[in-house]
């Protein structure tokens, strides 16, 4: 009846996953409770689960990203701590199938349910503002691509409580992966839980490639787009391009496990580096998804806090979509070593190597902006200086790796991880929460608290060094990576200072924590009345913060790049325009519904509850169908309405 | 900015051109060439009219036949400055379905040779 | 410093129009609409082309099994070809039909679509099912995962395309040929042209290369 679901699924012999699982699970019904007491699900229901309005899907997804933040953190503090500790005699606190399935858990969280809705998020709220227009191509669907991500994070960790995550590292590879090695429920939670918020990216791709390319400002030309938007275009690009490669590789997994096929058996023919070579296919692919968007939210951070326009904004442009291509002629760097010879390791050393190229480009654009500009030294742009530097250096020992000798010697070492830590961290991460902070303002009205933005910054940037630096040097020693035991204690003082470094990250995570804390409590003192707090450049901060529901009452009319920034200078005198009636996305359910669904389905599949996986497709082919018939789709939002709401706000804005 | 001229208008593969006989003729004439390069690719496959080592690429030659045959007379795929962005979302389809057909085969052709599989 | 009210000089014309070069403001719907299924389409052509490469990859690794050319049976598969080629063409006209609002010659073209497209899954179906009596299912061999994999997504994707199909006859019947119907028939035929162009290449380079 319940498949291979029984009551040996939930952990009572491992007590750290059962006390966790308890507490979260305790977590999670206090917070229902709560709402439901105060009665807040009506509200909750019709202004942010049903909403197809972007902004509120960025802020949706931005919080899936942090909150995740804080389970995949946890899961670095437990292996750092681990490796302090069980070194030469000592065991540890975590059994070797625990802390297998922490360093898995860790690296698919991190990159799938933190990096991406961190970065999905960001570019949902601001691309639509930022070329002038009301909403994406495509606004159900982009719900329904936040939710089925949402899916993909509740089974995962799901997986923390039911059953077990799989032990087989974030790549899952065959044929440990397979059945005959991995029977549990731990591979299909991975699996399933990553093709079904799988759709979901891709749909975004599909979304923001149009939005970008067909909905813009009128007069808004490609070359007087900002440059965030062109970094999100290349790295929707790339979604389109890299996602279905990888569904292809789950698929064919699935199928061997589920229909005993031979893709990547060891016998009857599978060829297990297959599945490799079209994982790192996606993979890398996946990481310039990651960062391109981030160096976009440089861009803008460095101008705008500079006072100056972007540096050689074509050569930016040209940068970008040259990293867009290349990325996908070097994936197999990740692989140097599993014997495909030396022609082929060449070919991929040597674009691995040129791929540094563009990204040099943009490093000098950025610092020629900044050169004899007016810097105004915000919270953003320390994460920006912090980012220009720490990924210098993890660029280069980037190529460093991609010297197929040198991989040799370094691949799957500590060093490796160092470097990818030191990309991820200092290029992803600090520019999501340069991201934050800048736009955090625009989304709610009110700017974060910068002491504490800027104590969160300091603790980031130190606790990275000393969590990471130590790892390149005991890469160079010999260590590999997923030790869950240390064979030599020479490596002990290096891995304290590791370990020094994780809680210095933590205390960063605190200040973040307290400054999010502290700024709502104190958010009168620093209410963002005009719509622009940093005297920005584009079309964001024309609007008001919070943008109303249309983000624009008339689409502005471009007619440079910093479209903003010009209008402010040429100071158009204020005219009040003849206000149109306003068409506007309904709010839809079908993107919840569907992911409810999606869960329901993902589960029965993981745990073989056949007849629950016919009814949870069957229920989810309805929700689309009744989507797909239905019409209708839009409301009107009266002229007269929308005159009144711009007067009171330019009131707001006038007296000074 | 809804209604401005046709003429300015972006076009979309598959949007329907306005005049009739125009579009009947090009399915039409679609229909006619995809046959005609079906067939051949059937007669290239079971007979040695092409010389045997070359009917691989015979094969491939073909097939981009039927498939531009269906670009261009069923999906109106054109080359004119409105068609720009439908062009080169399938160049860069193309390209990357070319990276990873082509690239797995060299690499894991790369990895069998170093690589043998044991036999069973 | 003045933050003036963005005024967009709406009535004056824009000077730089979509040429391809994109200033004329956000695009009509229908546009949009065809140009982000188009982006749909080329992800779908993406999956297809990874379980290409596992076919190509894979196709040798018969595991002492039955190989492609002891299996696959050419006349069954240049009748398939020509039912979904011919498919193709009337989907074209039936495409046409609705452009011209003739929603009665746009029926008898779906129809003739839908059939042509079933008739195509009889023979697969059969073709599948002969070969798994024979002990040429999936589970046997490598190669055979890969054939049947390759080839059964795309008759996944066409029986859904059947399945979208009766679903868009259904909104006809019921809603006649109006602008939100003609957007949903427009990315079907988008759908089902892309899976004949598939189709292409699995006749190519599955039938005709392994048949040799």
């Amino acid at each position: 009846m319940l498949g291979r679901l029984s009551w040996s699924a939930i952990p009572f012999e491992e007590p750290i996953a059962l006390v966790t699982g308890l507490v979260v699970v305790f977590i999670v019904l206090a917070v229902l409770a709560l709402v439901t007491l105060k009665g807040w699900w009506p509200y909750l229901w019709r202004e942010w689960l049903t909403s197809v309005d972007h902004k509120r899907l960025g802020i949706m997804y931005v919080v899936l990203g942090l909150v995740m933040l804080l389970r995949g953190y946890s899961d670095a503090i437990m292996m750092r701590t681990q490796q302090a500790i069980a070194i030469g005699d000592t065991p540890g606190y975590l059994p070797p199938e625990h802390y297998n399935q922490i360093f898995s858990a860790h690296g698919t969280i991190m990159i799938f349910f933190v990096a991406m809705p961190l970065v999905i998020g960001l570019m949902n709220f601001v691309v639509p503002l930022q070329l002038g227009v009301r909403d994406v191509a495509f606004p159900v669907l982009n719900s329904v691509s936040f939710w089925l991500t949402a899916t993909g994070a509740l089974l995962i960790n799901l997986s923390l409580v039911i059953g077990n995550f799989a032990r087989t590292s974030w790549w899952n590879y065959p044929p440990l992966s397979e059945l005959a090695y991995s029977p549990d429920v731990g591979v299909d939670y991975y699996l399933w839980s990553l093709q079904i918020s799988g759709i979901g990216s891709l749909l975004t791709g599909v979304n923001f490639v149009t939005t970008i390319l067909k909905l813009r400002a009128p007069g808004m030309t490609y070359f007087r787009m900002p440059v965030f938007c062109w970094t999100a275009l290349a790295a929707n690009l790339l979604i389109v391009a890299a996602f279905p490669v990888l569904t292809a590789a789950f698929m064919m997994l699935l199928l061997d496990r589920y229909l005993g096929m031979h893709f990547f058996t060891n016998d009857a023919g599978g060829n297990q580096m297959m599945y490799v070579n079209l994982f790192w296919a996606w993979g890398h692919p996946e990481v310039y998804i990651l960062i391109l968007p981030a160096f976009g939210i440089y861009s803008e951070v460095v101008a705008t806090f500079s006072g100056k326009g972007l540096f050689s904004y074509r050569s930016m442009v040209l940068a970008t979509l040259g990293i867009c291509i290349l990325s996908f002629m070097v994936w197999l760097h990740h692989f140097f070593t599993m014997g495909a010879g030396a022609n082929v390791n060449a070919a991929f050393g040597i674009m691995s190597s040129i791929i540094a190229v563009p990204t040099g480009v943009k490093i000098f654009n950025w610092l020629f902006t900044m050169f004899r500009g007016r810097i105004v030294f915000t919270t953003p742009i320390l994460y920006a200086i912090g980012f220009m530097v720490t990924f210098v250096i993890g660029g280069m020992t980037g190529v460093l790796l991609a010297v197929p000798p040198v991989d040799f010697v370094l691949h799957n070492s500590a060093f490796l991880v160092a470097h990818f830590h030191n990309v991820i961290i200092g290029g992803v991460v600090f520019g999501v929460f340069a991201g934050y902070n800048y736009w955090f303002p625009k989304a709610f009205g009110f700017t974060l608290d910068e002491r504490f933005g800027k104590a969160g910054f300091w603790c980031w940037l130190v606790g990275f060094y000393l969590a990471f630096t130590p790892l390149y040097v005991l890469g160079l020693k010999g260590m590999t990576r997923r030790l869950q035991h240390i064979p030599d204690p020479s490596w002990e003082p290096w891995l304290l200072v590791a370990e020094v470094g994780a809680v210095v990250i933590f205390c960063g995570v605190l200040c973040q924590i307290a400054q999010l804390y502290v700024s709502i409590r104190t958010r009168e003192r620093r209410r963002d009345l005009t719509g622009d707090p940093w005297n920005g450049r584009t079309l964001e901060w024309a609007t008001s913060s919070p943008p109303p529901v249309y983000n624009f009452a008339v689409l502005p009319h471009v007619e440079t790049i910093d479209a903003f920034w010009h209008m402010k200078r040429t100071g158009r005198p204020p005219v009040a325009p003849a206000y149109e009636t306003i068409e506007m996305p309904r709010n839809s359910p079908t993107g919840f519904v569907t992911a409810f669904f999606a869960t329901v389905t993902g589960f029965a599949l993981i745990w073989h509850i056949w007849w629950l996986v016919i009814l949870g497709l069957l229920a989810a082919t309805v929700t689309v169908l009744v989507f797909g018939w239905s019409e209708h789709r839009e409301h009107e939002i009266p002229a007269g309405e929308i005159a009144q709401r711009e007067r009171a706000r330019s009131a707001l804005r006038q007296p000074t | 900015m809804e209604g401005h001229d046709h003429l300015f208008d972006d076009r979309s593969p598959g949007v329907e051109e306005h005049e009739p006989t125009a579009s009947y003729l090009s399915y039409t004439a679609g229909l006619g060439f995809a046959i005609v390069a079906t067939i051949a690719s059937f007669v290239v496959s079971q007979t040695n009219l092409l010389w045997p080592p070359g009917i691989p690429v015979g094969l491939v030659v073909l097939a981009f036949a039927q498939i531009g045959v269906h670009l261009v007379f069923f999906l109106h795929l054109g080359s004119g400055p409105d068609n720009t962005n439908n062009i080169l979302a399938l160049a860069f389809g193309v390209l990357i379905v070319f990276l990873i057909i082509g690239g797995s085969i060299w690499i894991i052709a790369n990895l069998n040779a170093n690589m043998p599989m044991p036999m069973h | 410093m003045t933050t003036a009210t963005i005024d967009t000089g709406a009535s004056s014309a824009p000077t730089d129009v979509a040429r391809g070069r994109g200033g004329g403001g956000p695009a009509p719907k229908r546009i949009v609409v065809a140009y982000g299924f188009w982006i749909f389409i080329l992800s779908d052509i993406v999956l297809f082309s990874a379980l290409f490469a596992a076919y190509a990859v894979l196709a040798r690794n018969t595991a002492g099994g039955p190989t492609g050319a002891e299996l696959f049976n050419l006349r069954n598969v240049f009748i398939e070809t020509m039912c979904l080629l011919l498919s193709s063409y009337t989907c074209g006209l039936g495409a046409l039909s609705a452009e011209r609002r003739q929603p009665a010659r746009f029926l008898v073209f779906a129809g003739l679509t839908f059939v042509l497209g079933a008739a195509f899954l009889v023979i697969e179906s059969l073709e599948f099912a002969g070969m798994v009596a024979k002990g040429a299912g999936p589970s046997r061999s490598a190669f055979l995962s890969a054939f049947f994999t390759l080839v059964g997504t795309h008759g996944a994707h066409v029986a859904s395309g059947l399945l979208w199909l009766a679903y868009m006859v259904a909104q006809v019947v019921a809603k006649g040929l109006r602008a939100a119907v003609l957007r949903r028939l427009l990315c079907w035929s988008l759908f089902w042209h892309a899976l004949d162009i598939v189709w292409i290449g699995v006749l190519t380079l599955v039938y005709l290369m392994g048949a040799r």
